[in-house]
């Protein structure tokens, strides 16, 4: 069934997080640049394959929501994914803003990016 | 040799279409108005990527659908966004979602931290936006700007004529044409984030 934007699917997301539903750290965003930190170092044995996709499909810069479209996933699930990454390492914050409110300097700054877009 | 081909569970996704290694930071839009305004459209006009979806799930009780059952099931509700890199640094997200706050309220700080709210209007249903932008000023105290979607073949009103049926808050802007094409659609943007620095302004001048 599809109406207007509605369609009943059955839920996993708990599952692929290990039935947790809130990530470890609630500053990840819709728009959090992340970007994979390539250091060698392989994932635990115990990571699923979401794990992996993830830090594959982050080899450069992305936002949160643009990692869940491609891997086909809840923001909300990718965000839990994502939370415990950035706790071992392997996933870095590449936007260090987190405040509440874009200042007006860089409200002055995207005012002139768009102008000359 | 890609990702996809080498990926053995075949879960490798669309090969992602990456920031420039400049951008250092993000910012984002949030495009509101009912279903079938152009929230899509005006998203795509300006995106730098083909737009990307993404989905949530609720539980219907929320939403009010299938109340015939008396089931509680799980609906989703889809997301589209875009994205454009202006200034070379910042990346501009625009997310498009319905206005209804308990569809927003979905993506956990979807309207925290956002510039401001384009909000879509299709004047031949001026009244499907009256609760878009009930909810927004019930809500938010994010800057809006509204735009009217100039479908072909819909009636032309004036902005005026918009404002005083929309009954919008003084000061609020409203760009109107058909947001297929892209300085349209930048424009809108322009305006919203040229009217977010008045706002600005006018605060701190007060404070």
């Amino acid at each position: 069934m599809d109406t207007e934007g509605y369609r009943d699917h059955p839920v996993r997301s708990y599952v692929l997080t290990g039935g947790r539903s809130r990530p470890t750290r609630n500053t990840l965003r819709p728009e959090t640049l992340l970007c994979t930190v390539d250091d060698g170092r392989e994932l635990p044995s115990h990571a699923g394959r979401h794990q992996h996709t993830l830090l594959r499909t982050c080899r450069g810069t992305l936002a949160l929501a643009e990692v869940a479209a491609y891997l086909r996933l809840p923001v909300s699930l990718v965000a839990v994914l994502a939370s415990d990454l950035l706790d071992g390492g392997f996933l870095a914050l590449r936007s260090t803003a987190t405040h509440d409110l874009p200042d007006t300097e860089l409200l002055e700054e995207v005012l002139d990016g768009l102008r000359s877009l | 040799m890609d990702s996809a081909a080498s990926d053995p569970a075949g879960t490798a996704p669309a090969r992602a279409r990456h920031l420039a290694a400049t951008v250092k930071r993000s910012v984002k839009v949030l495009v509101v108005g009912p279903f079938g305004v152009g929230k899509t459209t005006l998203i795509q006009s300006v995106s730098e990527i083909p737009v990307l979806s993404t989905e949530e799930s609720i539980t219907t009780a929320s939403v009010g659908v299938d109340r015939r059952t008396g089931e509680k099931s799980t609906t989703t509700v889809a997301m589209d966004f875009g994205r454009v890199t202006v200034g070379g640094d910042t990346a501009l997200y625009l997310f498009g979602t319905p206005g209804q706050r308990r569809f927003w309220d979905l993506w956990s700080g979807l309207a925290d931290g956002a510039v401001g709210v384009l909000v879509l209007v299709d004047t031949r249903n001026l009244a499907d936006s009256f609760e878009v932008l009930d909810q927004l000023e019930d809500h938010t105290r994010l800057p809006l700007t509204v735009v009217v979607n100039e479908f072909p073949g819909a009636p032309r009103h004036s902005v005026e004529e918009v404002r005083t049926a929309l009954d919008l808050p003084a000061g609020t802007p409203v760009v109107s044409g058909d947001v297929r094409g892209r300085p349209r659609a930048v424009q809108a943007l322009t305006t919203l984030v040229a009217h977010a620095l008045e706002q600005r302004a006018r605060q701190a001048a007060a404070a």
